[in-house]
This record gives C-alpha cells, structure tokens and sequence, in this order.
C-alpha cells in the first residue's frame, strides 16, 4: 500500500522542530549514498564534514567566529520577515556597517582610545540602519518594493565600499593594492581565548540574540509584527500601524547586519578591503529560515551553516574533495527542509483511503480571520 | 617561440638532475631534521582564490602544485584550498593547513597577506610562501613573475595584427601589476604601429566570467579588432572566437576556448619555483627570498603561436622575446611618456624596480584614466 498524504486540520507544532532534525538526517544519508558514488568512504566523508572540525578548540573557536555574522545578519532579518518585510539587503547593510566603523577606526588611527570600540559599534549599526532606512523610507512612503531597493542597494554599497578602497582610504603605503592600511590595536575587538581568533563580537551575537527574543515574543511591538505578518488586515482593525512594523524590520536588520559588518573587521579582518564579506548577508536568509524567524532556532542554524564551511575546507584538505562538496550540502539541507517542511501541514497516512472528512459545521474562516 | 621540445628537454634535464639530487637530499634532511622521519612525507599547501578549473591563474598554480608530485612522488604529499575568500576565511584555512602538519604552504593571491603574515607570526617553523604581495617575514617569502614582459611581447604581435588601431585591454584591478601591464603591452604596440591606441575596460574583479564577456562586446562594439586581457577566465578568448577577431589567453594557453581567435598566451609557469622551493625545504636551505622571474627565468613563457600568424609577426614577437631574455630590451625603457606627453622616464634610462611596483600612470597610446 502507497503511502500518501493528507492535510492536518492545523499545523503540526512537534513536526515544526523535528522536520530540521529530518532535513539534517536525509541530507546525511544523501551525503552517504553521493560519497559512496564517488568512490570515498561515505562514514569518513562524512565524520570530516560534520564532527572533525568539532573535535578541536581550534575548530571550536573558528566555528563561533564563523557564526558570528551569520546569526547577527539573521535576526535582524527574522524580525522583518516575521512582518512579511522582506529585507534580501542584509549584504549590503553589513558592508556599510563595515565602512562607518572602519571610517572611525581610520579616522583614530594609532590613537589609544578606550572610547574607540564602543563608538564603533555604534557607528557600524548606525551604518546599516541608515542603509535600510532608504528601502524603508520607499516603502512606506511611495510603496517601493522593498525587495528590489534593498537587494539592488547591495551593488551600490559594494561599488561604495570599492571605490573608498580604490580611492580616498587607500592605504598610502600599500603600493596601490585596493586596500586600506590596518587598523590600530584600540579599534580592534578583544580576543576571547588567547591564541584563537574568538573575539567579543561573539558575545555581541548571544545578547542579540536575547534581545531579539525579548523583542519578538516578550513586547508589544512583536506581537504586532507577528500579527501584520499573518494578517495584515487584522492588524489594521486592531489599529496596528503597518508602517511601524515596516520601518522596525528594515532597521532591526540593518542595525545588526551593520553590527555584523563592524564585527568582522574589527575582528579577523582588522582593515577594509573590497572582499570583506563572503556573502554572509545572502546566507543569513537561509539561515533565517532554517531558524525558523526564531532566536534560539537562528543560533543553532548559524553554528550549523558555519560548520558547512569550515566541513568543506576539511574535507578539501583531509580528503581532496572539490569545493562544490560545500555548495552541495547547504544545497541539500535547504532542499530537505522545504521538503520535509511539507509534514508540518499534512501527515503520511498508509492504508486505504477514508471518506472525506464532514465539511466543518462553521464558515470557512475569512483570509484576515486570525486569531487576534 | 619558445620551442616546445625545448622546455621538454630543459625539463626532462632538470627532472633527471633533480632524482639524483632528490635522494641525496633525502638522505641528508633525515639527518638534518630529525623532527620529520625519513619516509615521512613533507607536506606542501596550496589555497588558491579562484576554483582549480578557472583556466587562468589559479589552474596554473595548481598546475606547479601536480608538477611538485610529480617531481618528488611519495617523498612529498600536496593539499589544496580552492575559492578561499580573501577576507576572514583566508586566515583560518592557512591556520588548519599550517595546524594539519605542513611543512610548506603556497598563498597564492595578493589578498592573502595579511592572513599568511598573521599565520606565519603563530607557526614559526612553517615555512609560506606569498605570491604578488610586499610583505615578507623571517618564515614568509614572496614571488611573483615579471608578466609585463610577456605582455610586451604580445603588444608587438597586436601591433601587427590591428587593422582598426584599436586594442580592447579587460582590466581587472588598478593595481601596480596591472598597470605596468598596460604599458608595456602599450609600448610594445606602439614599437611596431605607433597609430594604434589602448581602450582599457576595468571589470574591478580577477575572475567573473560575466563581467569579462561583457567588457569584451563593449571594447568589439568600440572597434576594437584585437583583445588583451589581465582577468583569470577564458570569456574574452569565446568572445573574440565568436566576433572573428582575436584575442591572447592570459595565465595559460587558453587556444581550446578560441582556436581561431586565440593568437598566443602568456603563461605563468610556476613549476620550476615551486620545485626549487620544496626542494630548498627539504634541504633545510629555505630562506625568506623576494623572486621576481621573467621570461629569462621561464616563470613567463609565450604559448605556441597560432599558425595563421604570418612569418614575419612571428619573427617580430620572437626577437622581442630573445632580447628581453637576454637583457638587451626592457620593455619599459625609456623614453616613456605619459598621457599628456611629458617624459617620465627619459630616453636610455630603465625604471628601476621600486618604480615598476607603485606605477599608477598610464603611457601614451591608453585610452583612459587609471581610477585613483
């Protein structure tokens, strides 16, 4: 008998967490059968991949590092997508985060200024917030497509942050290389562990990530995000106002996709250069996602996605496995989960098929009947 | 043209001296450093920017990393990383390369060093080598190949060819390197066309296929019945194969992607370095140098011609060669004029190096502005 599926009378709360649990375990078994297929030990392919850079407080400490942006990016942005505000800028808010904080850093020089790094993480949120303030003010004030401002915003900061590195930032004794000169030891973030690259930006992650959590499920104002996302016309009965949810989204990303970006070159970068992000703003969306627009979900998917990468270096230096491998897995896990996603609506059934369930006795509930 | 049996026979000499050589060293470096085995293998890294299969800069690296196997078969054991960003992750993959036990680790992009400096600092008994970059370190040296003279080369073979005067030059970076790259091409065309001019396109990238096959039809469009390129993929090569007009392969012969387009390639030839420093490793005679090697020393060779190249440009472009191998013509000798016909370097002078490494100006005969 062929199993098959039938619509749950609501939404499974359990198969919400366990379907990421069923995403990551396919995607190991499909990580089994491909390295199988390729000729390499399927058990130790995968031990490499996903325990090895566990095992050492190198790894350990590089995976942090690794998350670090990754989570910061995806809070901010859960919060607008809890809203339905669909911030895909993230990328660019960081690298404006990076030049305001980096600006400052320049501007001190080798001064020794305990100020310094405070005033840089100020500047850095400042820097994203005013970025996604533009997306913002456009929507809420000519009905711009926030999707497309923001994610087109993003070439406008790369060539901005290029053209500051090509031009007026270059380092004068760098020979012309696109790069400004490094940043002095005051404007650079305090290791964590002496001998690994964990740094305080690290802990700016963990209080995000609480303040996120407050904002989201302990506040007014998340309530309200929270209704507008599943129904927006409720939220305008209930005197909610649209706008306020838009602007809070597109700021709460950008303030911590720019933290994210003054993180990173006051951390391991310690100077601008035109390559300072690998795509952390794109993959935050993922992250996101795979988080479930939850904080705690955020965290545990941004160690999880960081560990993709630093499992593809290793399996590239254990192994010789091309770089793809990397590509391939995030691939598959995001493939598995929207797969699998379809178990939170529908349960398997096996056997012969019931009748129709009775039509329920009330009217079907109205788009914007929630339960508010 | 450099004669393939050539380089055949001058590497078959080197392959037979080095087995002898090879063996003796074993020998002596299992007395000498009695902190690896005998039949431990030395180990040699490599982290390239761009994919192994880019066919330009990074293919060729990881052609000089299988010529080190090939070289020293179980006596060495190689490793690579391929698409390390430049930012943080750069740091992070050396660490685990240098942390995994290798003796030898081979950065091979300008955007590594400050990551390979950093690394070098916590691993002192390991020894990197940095490609294109200016910093060096008692266990960090650098090299780099003189490509202007190459390029010099294939200014006289555009020169030739040109029936508009028009040359499309796709730029990547305004660095030095690229600059100077420029202006000998330059002055090689105008050697032999004195009426030819240079369109210079910047794609502000290394490798981005797209951005590359865009600058191409842009430069055809404007006339350009010749292209030259100082970007890592083969899109110009298709581009002009498919325009009918002709192009030169840069990094390595790139002749498959145009076999009509493609006149001639200017080759990076890493392998004959890459085994001398491994070798100079295992003999405990490693130093931090700074090698920069021209065509005399076979780190920048010509590709073969292509057939349909009349005698006499052939003729032009080998005696150019000839005499910049044997220190007769320096491609950037004087007299150099810049663009608004002021000498720079007058005639009979030669720029020495510190001036070939922070030129930022364009000859006479680019069309253009270096951005600043």
């Amino acid at each position: 008998m062929w199993p098959r599926l039938e619509a749950r009378p609501e939404r499974s709360r359990v198969m919400v967490y366990l379907t990421p649990l069923v995403a990551a375990a396919l995607t190991a078994l499909a990580g089994l059968v491909m390295f199988g297929a390729l000729g390499y030990d399927p058990v130790e392919a995968l031990y490499v991949f996903f325990v090895a850079p566990l095992t050492t407080s190198f790894g350990l400490s590089e995976l942090v590092v690794k998350a670090t942006p990754l989570v910061l990016c995806a809070l901010g942005l859960a919060v607008g997508f809890r809203g339905n505000v669909w911030n895909i800028g993230a990328e660019g808010q960081l690298i404006l985060g990076a030049i305001f904080a980096g600006g400052l850093a320049l501007w001190a020089g080798d001064a020794n200024a305990p100020w310094l790094l405070p005033a840089m993480v100020v500047a850095g949120m400042i820097g994203g917030m005013a970025w996604a303030a533009i997306p913002a003010f456009l929507r809420t004030r000519f009905h711009a497509n926030e999707i497309l401002v923001s994610l087109m915003l993003t070439y406008v900061a790369g060539l901005l942050l290029g053209y500051l590195v090509h031009g007026p930032w270059r380092d004068p004794a760098g020979f012309n290389f696109p790069e400004t000169a490094l940043f002095g030891d005051s404007a650079m973030l305090p290791a964590l562990i002496e001998g690994t690259r964990l740094h305080a930006g690290a802990l700016f992650a963990i209080v995000a990530v609480g303040a996120v959590w407050v904002l989201l499920m302990h506040s007014f104002i998340g309530f309200q995000v929270k209704v507008i996302g599943l129904a927006p016309r409720a939220g305008g009965y209930a005197g909610f106002s649209q706008a306020r949810v838009v602007w809070l989204g597109l700021l709460c990303g950008g303030g911590l996709s720019g933290l994210a970006g003054m993180v990173e070159v006051a951390g391991p970068i310690g100077q601008l250069h035109p390559q300072i992000s690998p795509g952390y703003g794109f993959t935050a969306i993922i992250v996101a996602f795979l988080g479930r627009l939850h904080p705690l979900g955020i965290l545990l998917a941004g160690l999880f996605m960081a560990l993709t990468y630093l499992g593809g270096d290793t399996l590239q230096i254990e192994m010789g496995l091309p770089r793809a491998m990397t590509g391939v897995f995030q691939g598959m896990i995001l493939f598995f989960l929207l797969a699998s996603d379809v178990l939170i609506h529908h349960r398997v059934r096996f056997g012969p098929r019931r009748a129709p369930a009775p039509a329920p006795t009330s009217t079907p509930e109205p788009e914007t009947g929630g339960t508010a | 043209m450099r004669n393939p049996a050539g380089i055949l026979t001058r590497r078959a000499l080197t392959a037979t001296v080095a087995a002898g050589v090879g063996l003796a060293t074993l020998a002596s470096s299992a007395l000498v450093s009695p902190a690896r085995a005998a039949d431990d293998p030395l180990k040699v890294g490599f982290i390239y920017v761009g994919p192994v299969g880019d066919f330009g800069w990074s293919y060729q690296h990881d052609q000089g990393r299988q010529a080190i196997e090939a070289e020293f078969g179980d006596a060495v054991e190689t490793t690579y990383v391929e698409s390390v960003p430049e930012g943080a992750d750069a740091e992070r993959v050396l660490n685990q390369l240098a942390a995994g036990g290798h003796d030898l680790i081979f950065a091979t992009s300008f955007g590594f060093m400050n990551s390979t400096i950093k690394t070098a600092r916590k691993f002192p008994d390991v020894m990197f080598e940095h490609a294109t970059g200016y910093k060096r370190a008692d266990n960090v040296a650098t090299y780099a190949a003189r490509f202007y003279e190459g390029r010099y080369v294939i200014g006289i073979i555009a020169g030739m060819m040109t029936e508009t005067n028009t040359i499309g030059y796709i730029a990547s970076v305004p660095i030095p390197e690229v600059v100077r790259g420029i202006n000998a091409f330059t002055q090689g065309l105008r050697s032999v066309n004195p009426e030819a001019n240079v369109k210079v396109i910047w794609v502000n990238s290394w490798y981005d296929p797209g951005k590359e096959r865009e600058a191409a039809e842009t430069l055809f469009a404007q006339g350009a019945d010749v292209l030259t390129q100082h970007t890592d993929s083969p899109a110009p090569v298709q581009v002009a194969e498919e325009k009918g007009i002709y192009a030169f392969g840069q990094a390595s012969d790139m002749s498959q992607f145009g076999p009509n387009a493609h006149l001639t390639a200017i080759v990076d030839d890493w392998h004959g370095y890459y085994i001398d420093r491994t070798r100079a490793v295992m003999d405990g005679t490693w130093e931090s140098t700074d090698t920069w090697g021209g065509l005399d020393s076979g780190m920048v060779a010509i590709s073969d011609y292509n057939p349909i190249l009349p005698p006499e440009v052939v003729d032009a472009a080998e005696d150019a060669r000839k005499a910049i191998e044997a220190g007769e013509l320096h491609p950037l000798a004087g007299p150099l004029m810049d663009q608004v016909g002021q000498v720079v370097v007058a005639e009979g002078e030669v720029p020495d190096d510190a001036a070939l490494l922070s030129m930022d100006w364009f000859v006479q005969g680019v069309l253009g502005q270096v951005p600043k």
